[in-house]
């Protein structure tokens, strides 16, 4: 390399023509995109008024999307209750599924004959049967045992016994049947997670002494996290929108109260981008509780961690400011 | 005359159908050090291993301060030691690995005192103190919240050697401590490790550094093909060599 003394150097960074053409097309996209949105149609009624004795006549024109309606019921108690019914669905059945799930990959990892079996069968049955079909049946179990009983088998002695028309409300064979299948996809995730984590980090805890509840708990999960997360973050917003699946067993849900309203209104659309627009909302809060937890978890993986999207827009402001001021030269190296 | 740290007799050990260890004899007096040598393959670190019970030794005797390794011998029977009682031999042993196995998500200092807040039930105050005592014992004083990522191998293989200390074992092991390492940081860890025998510490170590253990170590043996070949006093041991394997060994890593 020449040496130029204190010189400075003018740098040329490398022009992306491609990705200019690309921005303007996708601008051209958004553009029709929210025009489309805010479009208005007629709706074939003609209004008609008589000013000064001369009848004027117009086509009545209608947000094409219903915005009004939308808007409307958006807020409804309706919607609010279905809304509330689908988040503690989701709530309740992940947190089966992930506890089950966690417990589920443990076992199959197990040295143990009998408890990998046992997690080989759970995950293979779960998984290989619908969960709508699940639904249904954990929704009819009554009528194949109306008494469930605890007590040594084969006796007459019982401990404790449960009424399943009683107990089997539609809401809890929701949670019930929609937690267990997700325990059989959690436990693949997990899994995955724990035969991640380097046979040295479980060698070196044995080494310090730690039983292997500890190693578990102390070195390998937190470690698995990390691995586990991003599916299990991508299994909660799936579960959101399979908690729909309810209303089949009469539970009123947030798509359920949407269908409701919309079987006596006919604003079939509508009421669909309502619940949709609530779904969306839930999902992004969603996605950005997982961010922070991933980051959360990252630590010790990476030497610097990812920025949060509030440094990213500060740096890219940064950035953008920094072209209108008098791009500083680059030294070169000596 | 006192019991050896750890005596192995006629010890074997076969993964299926390769024989890794042959019927290994083996004594190392406390307050010594003494280094295993030999190619790769030969069963240094198996031997090493088996010591600490993270392999499980087909047959022979070892023992490590008069007790047997794995086992409890009561009335003329052997009886398999359940998990805990494993957990409670190793933690009085500490090892050092080839690839430092540090706890990768957590810093420093959780490195070192989490062993003895879980393990030996001591309060945090105190493991801290102790993990800050050490640190400054293998120069790392400053560096207690950085997560292994951040540090060097030479470092991290210090926190390493840190973290077995802080369960104060009787015996330490270490798995080719330098081997990971970049030639220029290999220096730093064996001056700790010549820290601790100078300290007292009794040590078996698997090592390629000749130098090392013909400086530090009180008996050198060779292993090969799961056999000790040769034995003794590292001066008489690896300068005048009287097996062929040996020999030939010895002239590939001098």
């Amino acid at each position: 390399m020449t040496t130029n003394g204190d010189t400075a150097v003018q740098v040329v960074p490398v022009r992306h023509f491609g990705r200019w053409i690309a921005s303007f097309f996708a601008v051209i996209v958004v553009a029709m995109l929210i025009h489309t949105l805010l479009s208005k149609i007629p709706n074939g009624q003609v209004a008609c008024h008589t000013v000064n004795a001369v009848r004027t006549c117009h086509n009545v024109v209608n947000w094409r999307f219903s915005w009004n309606v939308v808007f409307h019921y958006f807020t409804v108690s309706e919607i609010i209750h279905g809304l509330g019914l689908t988040l503690l669905l989701t709530v309740i059945s992940m947190t089966i599924g992930i506890t089950l799930g966690v417990a589920i990959a443990i076992m199959r990892i197990s040295e143990s004959r009998l408890l990998s079996s046992t997690a080989w069968s759970y995950t293979w049955f779960f998984r290989g049967t619908p969960v709508y079909v699940q639904l249904i049946f954990w929704f009819n179990i009554a009528a194949i045992f109306p008494l469930i009983t605890l007590g040594i088998p084969f006796t007459h002695i019982t401990f404790f016994h449960l009424n399943s028309v009683t107990f089997f409300t539609p809401f809890t064979a929701g949670v019930i049947g929609l937690g267990l299948n997700e325990g059989a996809y959690m436990s693949e995730i997990a899994r995955a997670g724990l035969i991640a984590v380097d046979e040295g980090q479980i060698e070196a805890a044995s080494s310090i002494g730690m039983t292997k509840s500890q190693t578990l708990r102390l070195v390998v999960l937190p470690q698995a996290m990390r691995v586990i997360i991003p599916p299990t973050g991508n299994e909660v917003i799936s579960m959101l929108k399979t908690t729909s699946l309810v209303s089949s067993i009469g539970v009123v849900d947030l798509l359920g109260a949407a269908q409701n309203i919309y079987s006596a209104t006919y604003q079939v659309v509508p009421m669909l981008i309502v619940a949709s627009l609530w779904y969306l909302a839930v999902t992004t809060i969603l996605s950005i509780g997982q961010f922070y937890l991933e980051r959360y978890y990252a630590k010790g993986a990476l030497r610097t961690p990812p920025p949060t999207p509030i440094q990213r827009i500060r740096s890219d402001v940064r950035g953008i400011t920094s072209k209108f001021r008098t791009p500083r030269p680059a030294k070169e190296s000596r | 005359m006192t019991t050896p740290m750890v005596s192995a007799k006629g010890v074997t050990k076969s993964y299926g159908a390769v024989d890794v260890l042959r019927g290994v004899d083996l004594e190392v007096a406390r307050g010594e050090v003494t280094c295993l040598i030999g190619p790769s393959g030969s069963g240094k670190s198996t031997l090493l291993r088996c010591i600490n019970h993270l392999e499980k030794h087909d047959a022979g005797e070892l023992r490590v301060d008069g007790e047997l390794v794995g086992y409890e011998a009561r009335g003329g029977k052997l009886y398999e030691r359940n998990d805990k009682q494993i957990c409670s031999e190793r933690a009085q042993i500490g090892m050092v690995f080839q690839r430092f196995n540090l706890f990768a998500h957590m810093n420093v200092l959780d490195n070192i005192t989490v062993g003895q807040i879980k393990v030996k039930g001591l309060s945090e105050d105190v493991a801290v103190d102790k993990a800050r005592a050490l640190l400054e014992r293998v120069g790392l004083s400053g560096k207690e919240a950085n997560y292994p990522s951040q540090l060097s191998g030479g470092q991290q293989q210090r926190v390493a050697i840190a973290r077995a200390l802080a369960m104060e074992p009787k015996l330490m092991l270490f798995d080719e401590p330098t081997s990971a390492l970049d030639p220029e940081l290999v220096g730093e860890v064996l001056d700790v490790m010549k820290d601790l025998a100078r300290s007292g510490m009794t040590m078996v170590v698997v090592t390629h550094e000749m130098n090392f253990a013909r400086e530090v170590a009180n008996s050198v043996y060779f292993l090969d093909q799961g056999v000790i070949e040769e034995s003794g006093d590292p001066a008489k041991v690896l300068s005048s060599p009287s097996s062929d394997r040996l020999k030939l060994f010895l002239s590939k890593v001098l």
